[in-house]
């Protein structure tokens, strides 16, 4: 509506933007360097555009390159006009699907360039002002943006939300008509765009708009977004958005988008036939792709949707074939789109760590213990081939010291020995050779059992309830007995031999106890590996550290406000790691009151925790389906693996630290290599949420376990084995999943309506389980 | 999609009514209508919101379910006081009321009187958190203990036996379609007989050691001298849950025993394999369907064989072929489908040996008690139409020369087997020939005249005349005498039935009109006044039995 009154005020714009525009046409385009962040002034200008002002415009071009003497831009620009005269698509379209990054493009792009900049020219005088103004703003948080948007929205455009749908769907229109191959690509942008359209609207108090705007297009977003739709949908009103978390999220964090170059030079070559079309927004999704792109959208004058992908949107792209749409879908699926192929890259030592200074007293005591037994020379091959092993430094291992691990101790050493012993009597697991599985079914928990943990030697259970005890109970003969008051502790030789023995009060023998403490469900726990500590974490904000020889509370870590959803010590104890609704992650150690770490990047809660068994990464699985690996020494986040549809509830390491497990709400689970950062795996079949993992010592088999009352066992060995890593895939951080996933599915158990919460291997590789009996 | 989606989820708002009444109930009179509408939306998003972060709590507290105390859990979040006294897991005890054009949910306190409270005995305290362990798997096959789920539901089963193709692992459904080498192998699965495929396709036939020691055990009882043990072994096949892979087994050694036993005529053991067909029919979680071709024949065998008996004269080999008769039709009602025609391929065997006049008495018994139990439209359609012919057959034996024994007795056991069922035979006709314009209520009445023929336990009021008269019957001399004597019991129900239907009486009476003609025809002889005279109902049946017994 604007178009005509402007007209006239183009030149002096223009200038500033045609020295960008002849770099790019002179074949920048495949450099594509710049990032999205840089964009030009013309960038923020804006106007609703009409189509009708295009050939005014074109004219107006036109007259200023002749008498700048730009012919050969003249030239392009005329042919572009002329071709979008013939409205003839086909050679634009062979063009495109010969994929030619070269001439054509490079002259289609001048072109693009050229109009685009005179509709840009034309736009800026009229709406100068309103370009400023961010309207969904970024990441400082909505305090001190009421007032921008007040203005403008006072100012704006009355028709401009009724042009939302419009743009909307000619962005959906030009997207549908793109060749296949590159559909599934830019139909990424759809989702982010209709949110941010959505909360625009919302926030500029169209609540009727918004409301129509969200019945007319939240149908065609796809499905794994369901959720975050259904909290869309409540917000209708500008009050709701503050303090909405989900609102928060999108407007403090860019959604992250993967685009192939291929895609992007399509939408390049796309253009003259974009332009042609009377689509204005069809231009934006060029954007996506780049920096010319983002030209055409200012040519479209769409403003809406060009602020809303630059300043919301992370455009990733990477060198390559478009990605098919079931590799998006893998992908896909998070609060903010995927991870940034950036940020995967960094070095993550996935070895396990060599035990040296066990080794060489454990050789002894071995063989102490062995002569005790009077058996000494079977198990002398076996350790030797086992110390041989381990003696090997690992290239991809940490530093030794990296992290500072607690010395070992006597008992230590034992329990590393005994560990070992069991290890040999390990049963060799396969697809022939399937587990055994005991199942602990917590009996009369009338549905309060919120968390289980096993002691590594499997000797103790704990239980966490929503009435805010912790059970612990031994599931050996051995009772559990509480070391004698002090006053009674005084009368003991301390010089006897069984002095541990003495120590411990017979009279206090049961086969469980009860850890009262707590003031809400506990919602986790975890067993150290020393077995001498249990932690719990629970809703009341707090991480509790009790001793198992007093049974009482040590410590009372608080640091969380609120609720604290799981806790996991380290494979060397002494470190813990906590993660709640406050979504943030914090390392402890158990002597410090304060964390040593806090770990906070993710959107949403932090709904589970594990340590890498090396213990010098952190892995937290989050409500905002994301799942990032933390380096503990520098604290930085170098890990964001995307790709559930829903919360995550469980995480696992296999035992050489090199690939991870990760369950969710969606009751997929997925593999990953941690090295690479890349998803290896998919393996379909649980119907509800997957609340246990664990792989098998050895790692040839994944357990899971879920609220369907199933575990499945996978054969994971096949999984990895199948995985191809070239170099392609490394770099573009996808790969082709294996079709069937049923393939790898080796048992599937039904438990009697027992949800299964949590999965143990003992070190003789039989798998025990556990759940609340539901009936 | 969009349209599915947004009754769900936008327009979900609580009514402004509510915001007037929670306003009322708070001192606020006079709300105005925009300020109800803005308070309403406002309040139906903070309860979305809550009940978004309730979700979390339950999720994270390992249920399906949310409860109240997720809300409050949710409350806190948000730093506000959580609602006290709603505690109950399951019922919230909100009451309606409405009056006035006012609608309100309030939660109900009465008075409470303490003595009461202190005078109630206490509740038994509930049980304490315990923890047990079995085994969901040894070496990756399930055993079958109580504390593991039945093995394969019986949904499951049916789909795989019905439809193998689709027998995919559970889960696998989202995949949409499965490749070749599934649906292969859970055919083969089904080739093979056994289930268990699905799971784990090798080990699949072997029995677990436990299961083996049950196999023989349970074998062994049922077959075996101690009718207690039997009794207790045939109760574990009717209700142990996870039988399921032992099926085959058992299909396997019944089919096998009735063919050995047949042969040699044991009828004890051949009753003993026929009440296990009928405890593994009985089980709720076993689906037999894959194992009827094993399990029919021998079925059929226990029915239609010559002879099942070493004395076919002295031993009841009747009440077995009654017994198996029963258990077909039963497997006719379970398992029939358009696919296998079970029923009318059943029907066809037997009609056919029916038919055939070189039948032995003994199966043409049973032929006609396996027909006679498959409903009604069988007898109307297949056994009515020959009673005539049957009864002249009988006849044949009963007057003329001796020629054996046995069949005697067979032509016995048929005449009786008919004699009482023509009751039902005229009844259901009754129906059928009406025309279908007859009332429900008749029909119940003919069914619970079937239940009397065939299960004289089954109280009914009638059955006390009618058996009588078929006492009467049996211990008059001639068959054409029975036959008359049969229609007075027919009459005399008819006329009871009269009460509530004259309708079924008067077929009844059509019915026997033209039974009467037959015999009358037949005979020739002097009592056709009297039928006449039956026929028309003039006389009280008692008259008529004393008449015909004079």
């Amino acid at each position: 509506m604007a178009a005509v009154q402007d007209g006239q005020l183009n030149l002096e714009v223009e200038k500033d933007i045609k020295t960008e525009i002849t770099n790019d046409g002179s074949g920048n385009i495949n450099a594509n360097s710049s990032s999205p962040g840089s964009t030009s002034s013309g960038g923020k200008s804006k106007s609703p555009a009409g189509s009708g002002e295009d050939q005014q415009t074109l004219l107006a071009v036109l007259q200023f390159l002749k008498r700048n003497k730009l012919t050969e831009s003249v030239d392009i620009l005329r042919r572009e006009a002329g071709l979008s005269a013939d409205a003839d698509d086909s050679p634009v379209s062979e063009s495109a699907g010969a994929g030619s990054g070269g001439v054509p493009s490079v002259g289609a792009d001048g072109g693009d360039a050229n109009s685009l900049l005179s509709r840009v020219s034309i736009a800026t005088p009229v709406a100068p002002p309103a370009t400023a103004p961010p309207k969904v703003v970024a990441a400082s948080g909505g305090e001190d943006q009421p007032d921008v948007n007040v203005v403008l929205s006072a100012y704006s455009q009355q028709g401009d939300p009724v042009l939302y749908p419009l743009y909307y769907n000619g962005l959906k229109k030009f997207i549908e008509s793109v060749l296949d191959c590159h559909r599934a690509e830019l139909s990424q942008v759809f989702y982010p765009l209709f949110v941010h359209m959505y909360l625009e609207l919302v926030y500029n108090n169209h609540e009727n708009e918004a409301k129509q705007f969200f019945e007319k297009f939240s149908g065609d977003q796809e499905c794994y977004y369901e959720e975050d739709l259904r909290i869309l949908s409540s917000m209708s009103k500008k009050e709701h958005m503050k303090g909405n978390e989900t609102m928060l999220d999108f407007r403090t964090s860019k959604f992250v988008l993967r685009i192939s170059r291929d895609s992007y030079q399509v939408s390049c070559l796309g253009k003259p036939e974009m332009s042609r079309s009377l689509w204005q927004l069809t231009i934006t999704y060029r954007m996506l792709s780049y920096q010319l792109l983002k030209r055409h959208l200012q040519e479209r004058q769409n403003n809406q949707i060009w602020n809303i992908i630059q300043e919301h949107l992370y455009i990733d792209i990477f060198d390559g074939m478009p990605r098919s749409k079931s590799q998006i879908d893998a992908m896909s699926g998070s609060l903010a789109g995927e991870g940034k192929r950036d940020a995967n890259k960094a070095k993550v030592f996935y070895g396990l760590l060599k035990e040296p200074e066990i080794e060489v007293p454990l050789d002894d005591e071995d063989e102490e213990a062995e002569n005790e037994e009077g058996k000494p020379k079977k198990k002398k091959p076996k350790k030797d081939s086992m110390g041989s092993k381990s003696k090997k430094q690992d290239p991809n291992a940490p530093q030794q010291t990296r992290i500072p691990l607690p010395e070992l101790k006597d008992s230590d050493k034992l329990d590393k020995i005994m560990n070992m012993k069991e290890a040999t009597k390990k049963i060799r697991l396969g697809p022939d050779n399937l587990p055994s599985i005991c199942f602990y079914s917590f009996l009369n928990a009338y549905q309060g059992l919120t968390a289980v943990d096993f002691t590594d030697d499997s000797s103790l259970i704990a239980g966490g309830f929503a009435d805010s005890t912790v059970r612990v109970w031994s599931v050996t003969p051995k009772k559990l007995r509480r070391v004698k008051s002090a006053a009674d502790l005084s009368n003991i030789d301390k010089e006897s031999d069984d002095v541990l023995e003495r120590i411990m009060d017979e009279k206090t023998a049961s086969e469980s106890k009860i850890l009262y403490g707590h003031s809400g469900p506990v919602y986790g726990i975890s067993f150290s590996p020393d077995r001498n500590y249990l932690l719990s974490s629970s809703e009341d904000g707090t991480v509790r550290l009790w001793s198992l020889q007093t049974f009482t509370c040590l410590v009372g870590y608080k640091g969380h406000n609120y609720p604290v959803w799981d806790t996991q010590f380290s494979p060397y104890g002494y470190y813990f790691i906590s993660g709640g609704h406050d979504r943030v992650a914090r390392l402890w150690a158990t002597d410090h009151y304060q964390p040593l770490r806090m770990f906070a990047g993710h959107l949403a809660d932090i709904t589970c925790t594990l340590f890498h068994p090396n213990s010098n990464y952190v892995a937290t699985g989050s409500a905002d389906r994301t799942i990032r690996l933390w380096d503990v020494l520098t604290g930085n986040c170098v890990r964001i693996l995307t790709g559930h549809k829903g919360p995550i509830h469980s995480l696992a390491f296999s035992p050489n630290g090199k690939f991870m497990a990760s369950g969710a709400t969606d009751g997929r689970v997925l593999l990953w290599d941690v090295g690479h950062g890349l998803m290896v795996g998919e393996l379909k079949g649980h119907t509800d949420t997957i609340y246990a993992l664990k792989f098998s010592r050895d790692g040839e088999i994944l357990a899971s376990g879920s609220m369907d009352n199933t575990v499945k066992l996978w054969d994971t060995l096949k999984a990895f084995d199948d995985v191809e890593l070239d170099d392609f895939t490394a770099a573009t951080g996808h790969i082709h999943l294996p079709e069937n996933s049923q393939e790898l599915l080796l048992g599937t158990y039904m438990t009697k309506s027992t949800p299964v919460i949590h999965l143990h291997f003992t070190r003789r590789n039989l798998l025990l389980a556990a759940g609340a009996y539901n009936p | 999609m969009a349209e599915e989606r947004r009754p769900k989820q936008c327009t979900v708002v609580l009514p402004t009514e509510s915001m007037k009444a929670m306003a009322e109930s708070i001192g606020v009179g006079q709300l105005q209508e925009e300020s109800c509408a803005a308070l309403s939306e406002e309040v139906s998003y903070r309860i979305k919101e809550i009940a978004q972060d309730a979700l979390k709590f339950m999720h994270h507290g390992k249920r399906c379910k949310l409860t109240t105390s997720d809300i409050d859990h949710a409350l806190k979040l948000k730093n506000v006081e959580p609602l006290y006294g709603f505690q109950s897991q399951e019922f919230i005890p909100f009451r309606f009321a409405s009056g006035g054009g006012r609608e309100l949910h309030f939660y109900e306190e009465k008075e409470v009187d303490l003595s009461d409270i202190i005078n109630t005995p206490l509740p038994r305290v509930p049980l304490d958190v315990s923890l047990k362990a079995h085994w969901l798997s040894i070496e990756g096959v399930q055993p079958a203990i109580p504390e593991n789920p039945p093995p394969a539901p019986k949904e499951q089963q049916k789909t795989e036996s019905t439809e193998p193709l689709k027998a995919v692992k559970p889960g696998q459904e989202e995949e949409g379609s499965i490749q070749k080498g599934q649906g292969a192998t859970s055919a083969e699965a089904k080739g093979k007989k056994d289930g268990l495929m699905r799971m784990k396709p090798r080990s699949t036939h072997e029995l677990s050691v436990e299961q083996q020691l049950y196999y023989k055990e349970i074998t062994e009882a049922c077959v075996g001298s101690c009718e207690a043990k039997r009794a207790e072994a045939l109760q574990s096949i009717a209700t142990d849950p996870g039988l399921y892979q032992m099926l085959p087994r058992f299909s396997t050694f019944i089919s096998e025993g009735v063919r050995v036993n047949v042969v040699q005529n044991n009828l004890a053991l051949l009753i003993y394999l026929m009440r296990m067909v009928k405890a593994l029919m009985d089980n709720p979680t076993l689906y037999l369907e894959k194992y009827l071709h094993e399990l029919i024949p021998a079925v059929v065998t226990c029915i239609v064989s010559k002879q099942l008996c070493l004395r076919p004269d002295v031993d009841n080999h009747w009440a077995l072929r009654d017994f198996a008769a029963r258990l077909m039709a039963q497997s006719c009602k379970t398992f029939s489908t358009t696919t296998n025609n079970i029923q009318s391929r059943i029907t066809k065997t037997f009609t056919k040996s029916w038919l055939d006049d070189k039948t032995q008495w003994t199966t043409r018994y049973g032929c006609i008690a396996g027909l006679s139990e498959l409903g009604p439209d069988v007898i109307k359609t297949l056994i009515l139409p020959r009673l005539t012919v049957e009864g002249a057959r009988i006849k044949a034996v009963s007057d003329g020369p001796v020629v054996s024994n046995i069949d005697k007795i067979g032509a016995d056991h048929v005449q009786s087997l008919l004699l009482p069922r023509p009751t039902l035979t005229v009844s259901q006709s009754g129906i059928g020939g009406s025309g279908g314009s007859r009332t429900a209520s008749i029909i119940k009445v003919p069914s619970s005249l079937t239940l009397m023929s065939t299960r004289p336990g089954t109280p009914t009021q009638l059955s006390p005349p009618a058996t009588k008269y078929i006492v009467m019957a049996t211990s008059s001399g001639s068959s054409s005498t029975q036959q008359v004597l049969w229609m007075a019991s027919i009459c005399k129900i008819s006329r009871t039935l009269k009460l509530s239907s004259s309708a079924v009486a008067n077929s009844a009476v059509d019915m026997m009109k033209l039974a009467l003609m037959r015999t009358a025809t037949g005979k020739g002889d002097p009592e056709l006044p009297l039928l006449q005279r039956i026929s028309s109902l003039e006389l009280p049946a008692s008259e008529i039995a004393a008449q015909i017994n004079a």
